[in-house]
């Protein structure tokens, strides 16, 4: 039987996971939505000046420090809990809390279409682990 | 959205899946890697799979950007989840691995996720009165609604 103590290292290593991959979503997005349509910008200065609009914006640069916070908290928490246990896990996880965090902080209109897929998505998600 | 949109949302489906299943197939080759060696990891980095897989990657993160760029986070992450589904098929006829019923019914949900997401919008128009303001002014805020107008159209 799991101790209580594995499981909440368990949950908080799951957390971790899911907290971190959500900002840097979060942040990224919002990055892409103030550097505006890169199809534009990349006809205006080509590949370069798209390049540069993106990679010199603030935001871009806390997601993508988030993103790499999620990335090592996904390794530590391989080294410790099964591939099957916390890959599913997290990544379905990820599909509803981005969905809130794209409502609140992004003002998205996440409607009940769109809460349908994350659902979806993320039940599916849960069930490849099997 | 235009035809061309679709297409960045298949490439970011289709170079995700691909990208992962190198890498997989790249790694399983080279065998297990202690984390005590760091050099393995940096050898791995340069086999023909692995390098595959990182040059797909590479592709999935700028097709990920342009997207987000004109679609929202709660659009473009479930529509290109048919990535899970193209990476079972993968599993299954490419490197022969077993894949159960459950799985299937999880190929099922992800698939009827991605149907109810990709007939809706795209975007969220935000543009309130005060960026028709910015549009009239010609000020850099304008951007944002300015796409979302010209979406509104389409």
């Amino acid at each position: 039987m799991t101790s209580p103590h594995a499981m909440l290292a368990t949950t908080s290593m799951i957390a971790a996971i899911v907290v971190t991959a959500t900002a840097g979503d979060i942040l990224t997005a919002s990055a892409m939505r103030q550097v505006g349509d890169l199809d534009a910008i990349r006809q205006r200065s080509g590949i370069p000046g798209a390049a540069w609009a993106v990679v010199t914006n603030g935001r871009f640069g806390l997601g993508i420090i988030c993103l790499a916070l999620s990335f090592f908290s996904l390794l530590f928490a391989f080294s410790h809990r099964d591939l099957s246990l916390i890959g599913p896990a997290a990544t379905s996880l990820t599909f509803v809390t981005n969905a809130v965090a794209a409502k609140l902080f992004l003002r998205e209109n996440v409607d009940r279409r769109r809460w349908m897929a994350a659902v979806f998505v993320c039940v599916g998600v849960a069930l490849l682990a099997f | 959205m235009t035809f061309r949109r679709y297409v960045v949302l298949g490439v970011i489906t289709l170079t995700a899946s691909c990208g992962d299943t190198f890498l997989s197939r790249g790694m399983k080759a080279m065998g297990p890697v202690s984390l005590g060696d760091p050099g393995a990891l940096i050898h791995a980095i340069f086999s023909p799979w692995v390098a595959a897989g990182i040059v797909l990657l590479i592709g999935f993160f700028a097709s990920y950007l342009t997207a987000l760029s004109w679609a929202d986070l709660t659009y473009v992450l479930p529509a290109s989840s048919l990535g899970y589904v193209i990476m079972t098929l993968l599993a299954k006829f490419w490197l022969g691995e077993h894949v159960s019923t459950m799985r299937w019914l999880g190929v099922v949900f992800i698939t009827a996720g991605v149907g109810f997401v990709t007939r809706g919008p795209s975007y969220t128009d935000h543009s309130g009165p005060a960026e028709a303001a910015a549009i009239e002014a010609g000020t850099p805020e304008a951007g944002a609604a300015e796409r979302a107008a010209e979406e509104v159209r389409r």
